[in-house]
């Protein structure tokens, strides 16, 4: 048990998928101006991971075995359709949260943190369960840095910042201050 | 879509249309692997190669894509290619592979090659879309080079491994970690809103050097 949880809370503070892993940067620099969506982007995240750990295992235990060299493309296309899935099983059964997800669901395909932790979790060899507890500490750590970048940028929102920047380039640096203050949990595993 | 000339579509990429310095496309390559120049130009290449690859397969057979599949068939498209680099760098330069490791995977879900497709090689003729291609994996190589030296240089103070700064450099460390990566785009950025401020504030001097609009601009 102890384990797993190490797993999690790696995943989610020090290797964080966003702030030192540099996966997922898409919906970091597009969808965190407001808190709220930044939240339901993180959630539906969080969900796809899951189901995509699921899917990882199922594959890696019963196919790639035999054709390792399929590695990328199957995964690639078994992401695009279980997505598209999802999206289809959520607006038939449940239209209010399929209306709340909106546009991210789709998105989610292209987000290299899905792939990603596919390609991590196979390199790494983790069975169902590390990879379940994998899956849940990524999306909880991705959730954390697009709700805290979408705060800062909120505030920043009224503060008085000279024109020059006023563009991307604060997001970046702001970005910057967040990975090296999360470069500090970096210490909770060597003691 | 307005026509452009074949000149335009190679030199678009190149710098007014930077992928990363102006589109902010492929930031996750552009981010992780630039800590040292020789990773950095690894990455720009492999990209170079899937990109223009891509393109050229997919303006060759776009015709027989059903439109409701193309983005899947992109994607397998673009994973073909980035299977054949992937299997390529492990056998020319292993070590690079192995520092690059899942980031060659990663240039699947790169944002940029996919939207070339999408923008251009889907309703351009081959050649057009070959340049179109080759300008922008030239613009994605000029943006990892510059990001690559100026971590290496400042963050372990040589360029390629061979020292520049001197032995009394004191390295800045955080430069070749993941903020450096995140810091040394966004004052790239920052530098370019300032030069383009500049441009702007000339060109208005030019047009009224009395400086009566300075009120206007200001209120």
């Amino acid at each position: 048990m102890g384990e797993l949880f190490w797993i999690l809370l790696s995943a989610m503070l020090v290797n964080n998928f966003t702030l030192h892993l540099f996966l997922g940067l898409c919906p970091f620099m597009g969808v965190s101006a407001k808190v709220e969506t930044a939240l339901r982007m993180g959630l539906a995240n969080i969900f796809v991971l899951v189901m995509t750990s699921v899917c990882v295992w199922l594959l890696n235990t019963f196919i790639l075995v035999h054709a390792p060299y399929l590695r990328l493309i199957s995964f690639i296309v078994v992401i695009a359709s279980f997505v598209q899935i999802t999206e289809m099983a959520i607006k038939k059964f449940s239209p209010t949260l399929f209306r709340q997800l909106g546009i991210f669901l789709p998105l989610i395909t292209t987000n290299c943190a899905i792939l990603g932790y596919a390609i991590f979790n196979t390199n790494r060899g983790y069975d169902f369960l590390q990879g379940l507890f994998f899956a849940i500490g990524a999306g909880l750590g991705l959730t954390l840095a697009l709700v805290l970048m979408a705060s800062i940028r909120e505030t920043s929102e009224t503060a008085n910042i000279p024109a020059v920047a006023r563009n991307m380039g604060l997001v970046l640096i702001i970005a910057g201050s967040l990975s090296l203050a999360f470069m500090g949990f970096a210490g909770l595993f060597t003691s | 879509m307005r026509e452009t000339t074949p000149r335009e579509d190679l030199i678009r990429g190149i710098w007014k249309e930077n992928p990363v310095l102006v589109q902010l496309l492929g930031l996750c390559p552009a981010l992780a692997v630039t800590n040292t120049v020789p990773n950095a130009i690894a990455m720009g290449l492999a990209t170079f190669f899937v990109l223009t690859g891509s393109s050229l397969l997919v303006s060759l057979v776009k015709n027989w894509i059903p439109s409701e599949v193309r983005i899947s068939a992109y994607i397998l498209i673009i994973a073909t290619f980035v299977t054949i680099a992937d299997l390529v760098l492990a056998a020319v330069v292993p070590l690079i592979h192995k520092e690059l490791g899942a980031f060659i995977a990663l240039i699947v879900v790169n944002c940029m090659i996919l939207g070339r497709q999408e923008a251009f090689a889907s309703k351009r003729p081959v050649g057009r879309s070959l340049l179109d291609a080759v300008g922008t994996g030239t613009g994605f190589m000029i943006a990892m080079l510059m990001m690559g030296t100026f971590r290496e240089v400042l963050g372990s103070g040589s360029i390629m491994g061979y020292s520049v700064l001197g032995e009394n450099f004191e390295p800045w460390i955080v430069m070749i970690l993941p903020p450096g990566g995140f810091l040394t785009l966004g004052f790239i950025l920052l530098a370019f809103g300032w030069w383009k401020e500049r441009q702007t504030e000339a060109i208005r001097v030019r047009q009224w050097p009395h400086g009566v609009e300075r009120r206007w601009r200001d209120g």
